[in-house]
C-alpha cells in the first residue's frame, strides 16, 4: 500500500518513467554493457542538442553519444566501431566554429566532457598533465594557483575543453607575445582508429627521438585519433600587467602605430582592433562612451616585469599619439583596465544581438597586410550588400570578419558564400590563411585546396589514409578522401 | 503529429534562432553541471524547442520533462552573449508541453487545478489555507503526527512537503500594515507595495520593514487589501492563460498612474510584474496600461538606490553578512549592486563575498518540491558555500530562497557553531533604522 501511494504521489509531478529505448541494436548494447547505460543516449530527444556544435547553420544527427570516462573506455568503444565500420566523432563541449564536432551523419559522438581528471601539476618542471574533457579555465585556473600561467585563451575558455582545444589548436588573444595551443603541447596521449594507444613526447624541453608525432595530431580536428590526454608546457605567472585603449579617425593610422609598435622591439601580449562598424555596435550595447565616428580601436595589454612592463606602456603610449591617435588612455589600476577592456569583451556579443544569425570568420593574414585586408572586407560588404563587422587580433593578424545575417533569407545566405570566397581568396592571396584559428572542419573545406595547392593537400590525405584507413575518424571534415 | 496547438511555432522565430548554440550557458547552467548532458542546458532545450517548432519533433513526454527539470534560474540569459530571451522560451516551452498533455496524468491535472486555480488564484482561499497550516503547525499537532510515525504510511513525497511547509505567521501583512501609510515629514513620493504570496503569510515582517524604510525615505505607501497573486508561478509552469487573468485583475486594482512606483521585495514575482507588457501585448484592452506598470515596476532596493535612500546612523554592531543573490533579481533584473550597496550601508556590517552567489539555490518557484532531488543538490551546495565565509547572517531578497536557504541550515549535520539568520536586506535596513539614537536627523 505505501508503495502504491509513493507511485501515485511520483506521477503527480514527475509522471511516469521514461519508456525503454525502441532504437537498440548490437552495437548499442555492447556499447552499454561496457559503458553503462547512463552513458549511452539514443533517444531522439538526446541526440538533437549532439547534432550542431558552435557554427551557424550546419547539423546532422548522430545515431548514439556515448560517454567515455577513462581511455580503455576509449579504446573500446573505437575497437567496436572499427568493426562494425561506424564512424565516430570525438568532441568536447561543442563550441567549435567550423563545424568540426558536428556529427557525420549516422556516427557515434565520442563526448569527452567526463575525462575532466587533471592528473598532475608538476611545479619543478612547469608542466600539468589533465584528461582531455577538462575545462580549458580549469586548467589556467589550477596554474594561477600555482603562481604559474597557461597562455592560451580562446574566446570559449570557460567552456571549452583542452583535448578540443587540441584538436583544433586553440589560439585567443595572447598569440602575437605568446603563441597558441600548439606551442604548449609537450606531450599527448593518443587513441588509434584500431584502438592503439600511442604516447607522444614528455616532459622533456629537448626531444628529437623520431618524428614529432604528437605534432600531426594538434590541429588534426579527430580525423587521425582521439586525444585523450595532455602534457602541458607553463610559464611563470608575469607579475605585472598594463593596459590601454587609443581611438583612431582612420583605421590606417591604427595599422601604422601597431607597425611603430612592433618595430620598436616591443611585443605587447595583445593587440587588439575594432572597426567602425563594431564599434558602433558596441556603443549601442554597452555604452561605454566611444566615438562613433572613430574608424578604428587599439586595445593594447603589455605583461611582464614591472619595471618592463611601466617602460613599454609610455612608450606605446607616445607611439600611439605619434601616429594619429585622437585619444589613449591608460589604465591607472586592474578595475579601469577590466572598463577599458569592455569594449573589446563585449565586441561578440554586441554584434551577435544585431541580427538573428551570426557567423564569424577568422581569415588571417600576414601582419603588414592587415589595414589592406581589413578595406577589403569593408568593400566586399557594400559589394555584397551585407552587414559585416570586423574585429580582431591584430597583432598577429587573425581578423574576425562577423557577417550579421539571417539563414532562413536565402538570397542573403546565397550573397554570404560569395561574399566569404571573395574574402577568403584575397586572404590567400595576400600570403595568408583562411582559417587563422577556428579549423577547416565543413565550413571550409571547400577552400583548403586553394590555398595549400595539389601536392600538400595530396599530403594531408595520404596521412590521414595510412592512420585511418578506414576512414572512421570524423568522416568528411577537412577535406574528403 | 498531433493537432495539439504548436506554441513554440506561434513565437517569433527569431527569438528561437537567436541562439547561435555557441555554449557559454553550459558552465552556469545547474542542471548541465548536475548531468553534462547537453539535453539538459539552454542550448540543448531550445535546440529540441527549436525541432519542435519546425515540425521535427512532437511534443514528447521526454521534452515535457526536460521543460520540469529545467530550473527557470535564467543564469544562461547572464552568460548569453547573444542576449537570447530564454524567459520567453521557457514559459512558452512550458506552456506547450502542458497544452498538448505530454506532461499529464489526471494526478497532475488535479493537483495543478487546485494550486494554480484555485490557492494562488483567490486571495481568500490562500489565506484560508494558510490558517489551516498555521493551526496544524502551531497547535502542536504537526509534533503529534511526526512523532507518530504517520509520514511513513504515507508517499514518503508527503513527509517531504510537510518538511518544505513555509512557517505560517500569527499576523498577515494586512494586520501589521494600514493601508495608507504616510511619512512623518512630507511625502516626496507616492508609492504602492504589493505584498506577494508566500512572503504575505509567511515573512510579513519582510512587508513591514519594506513599508518602515520607505517611510524613513520620503515615501507615502499604499498597501491594498486583499491583494492577488501577480501569476509568477502559473507563467512560470505553463498556465499563461491565468497568468494573464491575474495580471488583468492586478491592473484592474491598482492603477499605475496614481503611483510613482510599483514595488515588490520578492524577487520572483518582480521579474514577471516587469514583463506584463509583454504578457499583455496582444490584449488591446490591456497593452496601455501594462505598458505603463511595467514602467513603474521596481524591486525594493533599485527603488531605495534609485531614490538615494538615507544611510543610517545607528551605533555600528559588527556582524559578517554574505550575500545570496536571487535568481530572478540577479538573472531576471539584473539587479546586483543595489542590495550589496544596502547592505554596506548598514553600520557595522561587514559584507563577505561567497563563491558561486549567482548559483540557484534549488528553490526555484515550486521546484523543491517536483524535482527534490536536484534541489536538495543545489541547496546543500548553495549552504556550503555560505558556510564557509564564515558570516552568521546570510541576506537573500526572495522569500522562496529564504525558505530553502533556512532548511538548509536546519538539516545539516555535523559540527556546527550556531544557525546563521536567513533574512531580507530591507530587514537588516529597518532594524538599523529603529536603532538610530531618538535624537536622529528628522528626514528632510
Amino acid at each position: 500500500m505505501p508503495c502504491s501511494l509513493q507511485a501515485f504521489a511520483d506521477s503527480i509531478f514527475c509522471g511516469q518513467p521514461a519508456s525503454l529505448p525502441a532504437n537498440r541494436t548490437p552495437l548499442i548494447d555492447e556499447l552499454t554493457q561496457i559503458l553503462g547505460p547512463a552513458q549511452v543516449l539514443v533517444e531522439k530527444e538526446d541526440l538533437i542538442p549532439y547534432s550542431f556544435d558552435g557554427t551557424a547553420v550546419l547539423r546532422a544527427l548522430p545515431r548514439a553519444v556515448v560517454f567515455p570516462r577513462t581511455s580503455s573506455d576509449v579504446v573500446a568503444v573505437l575497437r567496436l566501431a572499427a568493426r562494425d565500420r561506424v564512424p565516430v566523432v570525438a568532441r568536447g563541449s561543442g563550441t567549435g566554429l567550423s563545424g568540426g564536432s558536428v556529427p557525420s551523419p549516422g556516427s557515434i559522438v565520442l563526448c569527452l566532457v567526463r575525462m575532466d581528471r587533471i592528473i598532475e601539476l608538476d611545479a619543478r618542471n612547469f608542466t600539468l598533465r589533465a584528461q582531455a574533457g577538462v575545462l580549458t579555465q580549469a586548467i589556467a585556473h589550477a596554474a594561477d594557483a600555482e603562481g604559474l600561467f597557461y597562455p592560451p585563451d580562446p574566446g570559449s575558455m570557460k567552456v571549452s575543453t583542452i583535448g578540443g582545444n587540441v584538436a583544433e589548436n586553440s589560439g585567443g588573444l595572447r598569440g602575437l607575445k605568446y603563441g597558441v595551443t600548439r606551442d604548449y603541447v609537450m606531450g599527448l596521449e593518443v587513441v588509434l582508429a584500431d584502438g592503439e594507444v600511442c604516447l607522444l613526447g614528455n616532459k622533456c624541453v629537448k626531444d628529437v627521438a623520431g618524428y614529432s608525432l604528437k605534432d600531426l595530431f594538434i590541429g588534426s580536428e579527430g580525423t587521425l585519433g582521439v586525444v585523450t590526454e595532455v602534457l602541458l608546457k607553463l610559464l611563470p605567472k608575469p607579475a605585472a600587467r598594463q593596459t590601454l585603449l587609443a581611438m583612431y579617425a582612420r583605421m590606417e593610422s591604427a595599422a601604422e602605430t601597431v607597425s611603430a609598435i612592433i618595430a620598436a622591439r616591443i611585443v605587447p601580449c595583445t593587440l587588439e582592433f575594432l572597426d567602425s562598424k563594431t564599434i558602433r555596435c558596441v556603443e549601442e550595447y554597452a555604452h561605454v562612451g566611444l566615438p562613433l565616428d572613430a574608424d578604428a580601436l587599439l586595445l593594447i595589454e603589455v605583461d611582464g616585469h614591472p619595471a618592463a612592463v611601466a617602460d613599454d606602456a609610455a612608450r606605446i603610449r607616445e607611439l600611439c599619439s605619434a601616429n594619429g591617435a585622437t585619444s589613449v588612455r591608460l589604465a591607472a589600476d586592474a578595475a579601469e583596465a577590466a572598463r577599458l577592456a569592455t569594449a573589446r569583451r563585449s565586441a561578440f556579443s554586441a554584434l551577435a544581438r544585431v541580427k538573428p544569425t551570426t557567423i564569424l570568420e577568422d581569415a588571417t593574414v600576414p601582419r603588414s597586410e592587415l589595414a589592406r585586408m581589413i578595406r577589403f572586407i569593408q568593400e566586399t560588404a557594400r559589394r555584397h550588400r551585407l552587414d559585416i563587422a570586423t574585429f580582431g587580433h591584430f597583432g598577429d593578424g587573425n581578423l574576425h570578419p562577423t557577417f550579421l545575417t539571417n539563414e532562413k533569407d536565402a538570397a542573403e545566405m546565397h550573397r554570404v558564400e560569395l561574399a566569404m570566397n571573395d574574402i577568403f581568396t584575397e586572404a590567400v592571396a595576400l600570403g595568408g590563411t583562411i582559417t587563422g584559428e577556428h579549423g577547416v572542419g565543413l565550413a571550409k573545406k571547400a577552400f583548403l585546396r586553394g590555398q595549400l595547392g595539389e601536392a600538400s593537400y595530396g599530403l594531408l590525405k595520404r596521412v590521414k589514409r595510412a592512420l585511418d584507413p578506414g576512414n572512421l575518424l570524423n568522416p568528411g571534415k577537412i577535406f574528403d578522401p | 503529429m498531433s493537432p495539439e496547438p504548436n506554441l513554440l511555432k506561434s513565437l517569433d522565430y527569431s527569438v528561437l534562432q537567436q541562439c547561435m548554440h555557441c555554449g557559454l550557458c553550459l558552465p552556469t547552467c545547474p542542471t548541465y553541471l548536475e548531468t553534462r548532458h547537453e539535453r539538459n542546458s539552454p542550448r540543448g532545450r531550445i535546440s529540441l524547442m527549436r525541432a519542435i517548432a519546425d515540425g521535427e519533433l512532437g511534443t514528447t513526454r521526454a521534452f515535457a520533462e526536460e521543460m520540469d527539470y529545467c530550473l527557470g534560474c535564467l543564469a544562461c540569459m547572464t552568460a548569453c552573449p547573444a542576449g537570447v530571451d530564454y524567459a520567453t522560451l521557457f514559459e512558452a516551452g512550458r506552456a506547450q508541453s502542458e497544452a498538448s498533455g505530454a506532461a499529464s496524468g489526471p494526478s497532475r491535472r488535479l493537483v495543478r487545478a487546485f494550486t494554480l486555480r484555485f490557492l494562488l488564484f483567490r486571495p481568500w482561499a490562500l489565506h484560508a489555507a494558510a490558517r489551516l497550516l498555521r493551526l496544524y503547525e502551531a497547535s502542536g499537532l504537526r509534533r503529534l503526527v511526526r512523532r507518530s510515525g504517520f509520514f511513513s504510511l504515507l508517499p514518503k513525497r508527503l513527509g517531504e512537503w510537510d518538511r518544505q511547509a513555509p512557517p505560517i505567521q500569527r499576523h498577515f501583512s494586512d494586520g501589521i500594515i494600514a493601508a495608507v501609510e504616510t511619512p512623518r515629514g512630507p511625502a516626496r513620493h507616492r508609492v504602492a507595495v504589493l505584498s506577494g504570496c508566500i512572503q504575505d503569510v509567511a515573512f510579513p515582517d519582510v512587508n513591514r520593514a519594506t513599508v518602515d524604510v520607505l517611510l524613513e525615505n520620503g515615501c507615502a505607501v499604499e498597501t491594498p487589501r486583499a491583494q492577488s497573486c501577480c501569476g509568477s508561478l502559473h507563467a512560470h509552469n505553463g498556465d499563461l492563460e491565468t497568468a494573464r487573468e491575474l495580471a488583468r485583475r492586478q491592473l484592474d486594482s491598482i492603477d499605475p498612474g496614481q503611483f510613482d512606483a510599483i514595488l515588490s521585495n520578492s524577487a520572483g514575482c518582480g521579474s514577471h510584474l516587469k514583463h506584463y507588457d509583454r504578457l499583455l501585448a496582444g490584449d488591446p484592452a490591456y497593452a496601455g496600461r501594462a505598458a505603463a506598470w511595467s514602467a513603474k515596476v521596481r524591486d525594493i532596493s533599485e527603488w531605495l538606490v534609485e531614490i538615494g535612500f538615507r544611510r543610517p546612523v545607528a551605533p555600528a554592531r559588527p556582524v559578517a553578512v554574505t550575500y545570496h543573490e536571487a535568481c530572478h533579481l540577479c538573472h531576471g533584473q539584473g539587479i546586483t549592486a543595489q542590495p550589496r550597496e544596502i547592505l554596506r550601508a548598514i553600520p557595522g556590517v561587514e559584507l563577505r563575498e561567497c563563491a558561486e552567489a549567482t548559483m540557484c539555490c534549488g528553490s526555484a518557484g515550486v521546484y523543491s518540491l517536483t524535482q527534490p532531488g536536484t534541489s536538495a543538490w543545489l541547496r546543500d551546495r548553495k549552504v556550503g558555500h555560505l558556510r564557509s565565509t564564515g558570516a552568521m547572517v546570510v541576506a537573500t531578497a526572495n522569500p522562496g530562497c529564504q525558505l530553502q536557504i533556512q532548511q538548509g541550515f536546519a538539516m545539516e549535520t555535523g559540527e556546527l557553531r550556531g544557525r546563521p539568520r536567513v533574512v531580507h536586506p530591507v530587514v537588516l535596513l529597518a532594524e538599523a533604522y529603529r536603532a538610530e539614537t531618538p535624537s536622529r536627523p528628522a528626514p528632510p
